[in-house]
């Protein structure tokens, strides 16, 4: 017998199930492309490297439409706050360093995608979602923003993936030394 | 093989010699004229344009059976505006563009389909192979110039461009659209589209 369905304005102590699909499918999504994006930027010119670069992008678009689901998701269900003792616990820096890394994420949730699409579509690449589904050109072909649009896809990526290790990192101090059950917050099973 | 191609080139430069004197009143004018291709690389559609081309013409609506286009494609002047897929289209695998400098269109029949509608049939060479093809095409003139639009859909693979890995057409499609906007100049207007011969000038 779970407590919020007797006490509904007790505060959610998981996220929802919804949430931690989301999640974890994008964790692994994000991880697993921006891996790729790094390999298949060092072949040579093939129709491996150009197959490469189109599943890349399929996979950019569907993480764009996992972040929109996501962020609709995340303001229609307030995730659960901190337990009072963790949040008490914690110093205000790591409080503020908590807030920045989840905000600059979803930021770059997108910011990441659009930018790959932008300089798509400033190189002169179409993005034919699947290979049947044209999408609509962010811009037009413009040189000098695809050269200022490609590193800039990269940086963001980096960004997010750095934040993902910051983020993993305060999970594991969270798990190994504070031992607290904040992880549990995202794991189903037992509520 | 090597004599197939000498004689399609062979042939090709013959016919253009043949065009040609009947063709000095008639002009292409490059600024004016176009010559694009599509193809599809998993559905994304890249276009292309060739820079240099030219055409000798001896074309008369009233005179169908003996109007004439040779048409000539300097596939070096090839370029889709990606600089790192533009150094690749002269190559071997692609247009080879070292052994086969030209491609050719020489029509052997006119057809009129009214209103300033035609279909021209031809022998169409690229990268030494030739295939018989038909294309619509529209006419339309604007005081001095004749404006002539037309497609013509092709498969790559017939003449052999994107060979090897690239053969694989759930990459790279087999049909490719070619579209050309040719802009003549000496082309009388037909004085009436009944198809009736005209005076003799």
């Amino acid at each position: 017998m779970s407590l919020p369905l007797i006490n509904p304005s007790a505060q959610p102590t998981h996220y929802t199930g919804v949430a931690m699909v989301l999640h974890w499918l994008m964790a692994l999504a994000i991880l697993g492309l921006f891996g790729f994006g790094i390999y298949m930027t060092d072949l040579p010119f093939s129709p491996t490297r150009l197959k490469f670069y189109n599943w890349h992008k399929w996979a950019g678009i569907s993480i764009l439409l996992l972040s929109v689901l996501r962020l609709i998701w995340r303001i229609t269900h307030r995730p659960p706050p901190l337990p009072a003792a963790i949040s008490k616990a914690m110093p205000g820096w790591q409080l503020g360093a908590y807030h920045a890394t989840h905000h600059l994420m979803y930021l770059l949730f997108f910011a990441v995608p659009l930018l790959g699409w932008t300089y798509s579509s400033a190189a002169g690449f179409a993005v034919v979602w699947f290979g049947h589904i044209a999408l609509p050109d962010l811009v037009s072909v413009d040189k000098a923003l695809a050269d200022l649009t490609k590193p800039l896809h990269k940086l963001s990526a980096l960004a997010l993936v750095g934040l993902a290790v910051l983020h993993l990192a305060a999970v594991l101090k969270h798990l190994w030394i504070d031992r607290d059950s904040l992880l549990q917050r995202m794991l189903p099973g037992h509520h | 093989m090597n004599n197939t191609r000498r004689l399609v080139t062979l042939s090709t430069a013959l016919l253009v010699s043949l065009a040609l004197p009947c063709a000095a009143q008639q002009k292409l004018l490059p600024a004016q004229s176009a010559l694009t291709f599509t193809a599809k690389q998993m559905g994304v559609p890249i276009n292309g344009r060739f820079k240099k081309f030219d055409a000798q013409v001896s074309f008369d609506a009233a005179k169908l059976a003996s109007s004439k286009v040779a048409f000539i494609v300097d596939m070096g002047s090839a370029s889709i505006g990606i600089p790192e897929m533009d150094i690749e289209l002269p190559k071997a695998i692609w247009f080879n563009v070292a052994k086969f400098p030209q491609a050719s269109f020489v029509s052997s029949s006119f057809k009129s389909l009214g209103s300033g509608h035609y279909e021209v049939s031809g022998l169409l060479s690229i990268k030494g192979q030739a295939q018989h093809v038909t294309a619509p095409l529209t006419m339309t003139h604007d005081g001095t110039s004749t404006v002539v639009n037309g497609v013509l859909l092709i498969k790559r693979l017939v003449f052999k461009i994107g060979d090897g890995d690239w053969a694989d057409t759930s990459m790279i499609a087999n049909d490719v659209q070619v579209t050309f906007k040719l802009s003549l100049s000496g082309i009388d207007k037909p004085k009436a589209e009944s198809g009736q011969p005209e005076s003799i000038h």
